[in-house]
């Protein structure tokens, strides 16, 4: 039943994805063209989704956004997971030894600042921009996927065929790197759509109290933060932006679950 | 039980701890040193040195970092560099807006959450259960504070029921301030909401799968009285620790969604800090939220192991 989920998923990530890579070669208008005396245009057969008060054309800067959000969400996940994934199997390794103590507390910590925190953190100190967004949602992904492939690699581990490979001489870090590490790809690969639409609502929030990506960079969250002061007078530039994250979020929420679905078809009975 | 409370306690200062030297640490690899970055640029040099003794720089650090956590256990949280007044001062005016709201919030989620769970897994499959599901879709999808910004443009701007921001005070009485923070707890709440009720339903589903429910019915008791009597308070356990990791999230999320709705609590107190670089300010109300989270997950773990037994002995 949840495949029905997959479809609508991966066409509205395309999408986004897509409307990103386009925005590399071609975008309606120059997303840094200032055009006072257009600004605040309605919809229209030139620009497609109207223009800001800047007279910046909308959907121009949706496309060059998505590229913003895509970056910053893929670069934190995949700090997490180059970080979390290792930790997460050297703990599931050495189960209940020193090392595995020490990685599981030291996930607790991080887990005690929410990613807002340290973000806020790092930019009292480093001031804000994409860049100190990216390490703060990155560093908050880190015990997301240690916690994950420590927990999946715990039940591997007592499976017949790593006793076999253990048999055979191999070591733990070559078991958990060869044998440990490719039957829990599908679980990562899920996850990690997860905390891509977390990443992708994070940066929007960043962005939104101005902790993220800096002017004149277009990302979905400053958008956003712009048109709250107009809203008494041009509610609808609030509309796009938001839409545009809600699309994106929902595209790859649905994707996660279509695609754990798919990968484990044990799942697909239950539920 | 006590041994797993003496070791919780332990874990429980050890991350503080921790914690602290870590939230110590950041703020002193300032680029060129605190004083002279929370002046800026153009400081005159005395005005640099009067701070940099005002704030205990000429000591050394690990006297710096006891005088700190000391302030912090004694609740003199120093002094707020623009403000001129004491921080715990600051903090305790402010507080008593983030926390009612994040409160607020919470109990909204599981009010929200409860009903819809429970009403979604007992029509499992059914059109009720599609149409829950797709809504928390929707609302797990949904940025809060743009959909902060959509009630503001409802509620506020079109049909005038509230403000669109600001805080009425508690001396305006309770109603007052109350349905200030009717809002801004709305849109927090919806996210939670919609997590909540997705693990209220699958939690709910995976304990009516269980033998001892099927004991209860084949005992004479109907599907309603099982759920009821049995199901809900054996799915209670996950319930309760996504609520608990939910109330921090609600203090943390509260931060932008105090700025989209201008009420002067934490969130609003931390970024008007950072724009004038009062680092001091900064680095107390981070460690406050740390401490109530890691509070909040060391009093559900408490009630986790009060409610199963099984996970006093284990880790």
């Amino acid at each position: 039943m949840k495949l029905r989920s997959l479809l609508p998923g991966a066409v509205l990530v395309l999408l986004f994805f897509s409307s990103a890579l386009i925005s590399y070669i071609w975008t309606p208008f120059d997303v840094t063209l200032i055009d006072i005396k257009s600004r605040f245009l309605a919809p229209d057969a030139t620009h497609w989704l109207g223009t800001d008060h800047f007279g910046r054309d909308m959907l121009s800067m949706l496309m060059v956004g998505a590229r913003t959000s895509i970056a910053v969400a893929f670069v934190a996940v995949g700090i997490g997971m180059l970080f979390g994934v290792p930790l997460g199997l050297a703990a599931a390794a050495h189960r209940g030894k020193f090392l595995d103590e020490a990685i599981m507390r030291g996930n607790d910590l991080v887990f005690a600042f929410p990613a807002l925190l340290i973000a806020i953190m790092i930019t009292a100190v480093y001031g804000p921009g994409a860049l100190n967004a990216i390490i703060a949602i990155g560093i908050f992904n880190i015990p997301v996927f240690a916690r994950l492939s420590r927990g999946a690699a715990l039940s591997l581990w007592k499976r017949d065929f790593i006793l076999a490979a253990r048999a055979a001489g191999k070591g733990i870090t070559r078991i958990s790197f060869e044998h440990i590490l490719p039957n829990i790809t599908n679980l990562l690969i899920v996850q990690g759509t997860i905390q891509f639409s977390l990443g992708i609502l994070a940066e929007a929030g960043l962005s939104f109290v101005g902790l993220g990506a800096q002017p004149p960079i277009p990302s979905w969250g400053r958008m956003l933060a712009d048109s709250q002061t107009l809203i008494y007078t041009e509610p609808q530039l609030a509309l796009f932006p938001g839409l545009a994250i809600l699309l994106t979020v929902l595209g790859l929420n649905l994707l996660g679950d279509g695609l754990r679905d798919w990968l484990d078809p044990r799942l697909r009975r239950e539920r | 039980m006590l041994h797993y409370l003496i070791k919780r306690t332990l874990i429980l200062l050890a991350t503080l701890i921790v914690a602290s030297l870590v939230v110590f640490i950041t703020i002193e690899v300032v680029p060129g040193d605190p004083a002279s970055y929370m002046l800026g640029l153009n400081a005159q040099e005395d005005t640099v040195a009067a701070l940099r003794a005002e704030l205990g720089l000429d000591k050394s650090r690990v006297a710096r970092y006891f005088s700190w956590v000391g302030g912090l256990v004694t609740g003199d949280f120093g002094t707020s560099y623009t403000y001129r007044t004491p921080v715990a001062d600051m903090i305790r005016d402010r507080m008593w807006i983030s926390l009612p709201l994040a409160v607020f919030a919470l109990l909204l989620s599981t009010l929200i959450a409860f009903p819809a769970g429970v009403f979604a897994a007992s029509r499992r499959g059914g059109i009720t259960d599609t149409t829950v599901m797709g809504l928390t879709q929707l609302g797990v999808a949904i940025p809060n504070f743009w959909f902060a910004m959509l009630l503001v443009l409802l509620f506020a701007i079109k049909l005038t029921w509230f403000s669109a921001g600001g805080f009425a005070g508690w001396d305006a009485g309770f109603f007052a301030a109350m349905k200030s923070l009717t809002l801004p707890a709305i849109a927090l709440a919806l996210p939670q909401a919609s997590i909540l009720t997705r693990v209220m339903r699958s939690s709910l589903l995976d304990v009516m799968n269980e033998d001892f429910m099927r004991t209860a019915r084949a005992k004479g008791l109907s599907r309603r009285q099982a759920l009821w009597k049995h199901a809900l308070r054996n799915a209670m356990v996950p319930v309760l620790t996504i609520i608990g990791l939910q109330f921090s999230f609600l203090l943390a999320g509260a931060i932008i969604i105090e700025n989209v709705f201008f009420l002067p609590g934490l969130g609003r107190l931390i970024f008007q800090s950072i724009a004038s670089r009062d680092l001091i300010v900064v680095e107390s109300v981070v460690m406050l939220l740390v401490l109530a989270v890691v509070l909040v997950t060391f009093a559900v773990d408490l009630a986790y192991a009060w409610v199963d037994p099984r996970l006093r002995s284990s880790r």
